[in-house]
């Protein structure tokens, strides 16, 4: 697993990373307190990842090979946990995921790409985001 | 005169007799034929008009919506625990 930056930046993720990513990822990092992947923070604030109504990370626009191989990664990660939990919970991988997708793009921010169930890419504004019908409602 | 009267009263009684009895069987004959006139009518306007089709397209009933919807619902503390602790692929 990967427990985010360290101070020198050596994370695996990083490795792979441009110094234009890095740059992005470090400037972004303060801004995003509540992810501890700034790489992943980096790219959403930029649009460059958005959050699928599947629960996994799609592209809103061309992204860059880092960006893929970033978001390819935490997309595998993310099914293995969609898995383990879909199975203690006795349901299926898809309805582990899409009750994820729910929460993730209510909990996106302003400026962030989310996909809109006819699967339009949408930026978040203000305003509740455009959800499966079958999300439960905000609280 | 008396068998003038007879055969006159005799004409009037058979014919009036037999008016009424004519009559008497006529109106169900032609009620009959009048009720199968409209039936048979009836039943060509409506072969005419009512047209029952097959349709192409199978029946579809999605029921899966509703069973989902119920499982996103419970699942929703679930996912929402999973994020937090998993803050690095969300």
């Amino acid at each position: 697993m990967i427990n985010g930056f360290n101070k020198t930046g050596h994370s695996p993720l990083s490795q792979g990373l441009g110094g234009l990513m890095l740059g992005a990822a470090l400037i972004a990092a303060p801004l995003a307190a509540q992810s501890a992947n700034p790489a992943l923070e980096a790219a959403r604030s930029s649009g460059q990842v958005g959050e699928q109504t599947d629960g996994y990370l799609g592209f809103p626009g061309a992204a860059s090979a880092e960006t893929r191989r970033l978001a390819d990664d935490i997309n595998i990660k993310r099914r293995t946990i969609y898995v383990q939990k879909a199975q203690t919970n006795h349901v299926t991988v898809e309805e582990y995921a899409i009750s994820t997708a729910c929460q993730l793009i209510l909990k996106t921010k302003l400026g962030e790409k989310y996909q809109a169930p006819d699967g339009s890419w949408k930026t978040r504004t203000a305003e509740a985001p455009l959800r499966d019908n079958r999300c439960p409602p905000a609280p | 005169m008396i068998s003038h009267e007879l055969t006159l009263r005799a004409r009037f009684v058979t014919s009036l007799l037999m008016q009424v009895r004519q009559s008497g069987k006529r109106r169900p004959m032609a009620r009959r034929v009048t009720a199968v006139a409209i039936l048979l009518g009836g039943a060509v306007a409506l072969s005419g008009c009512v047209s029952v089709n097959a349709p192409d397209k199978p029946i579809v009933i999605e029921l899966n919506i509703n069973i989902k919807q119920e499982v996103i619902y419970r699942l929703a503390a679930d996912a929402a625990n999973t994020i937090e602790d998993n803050p690095d692929v969300f």
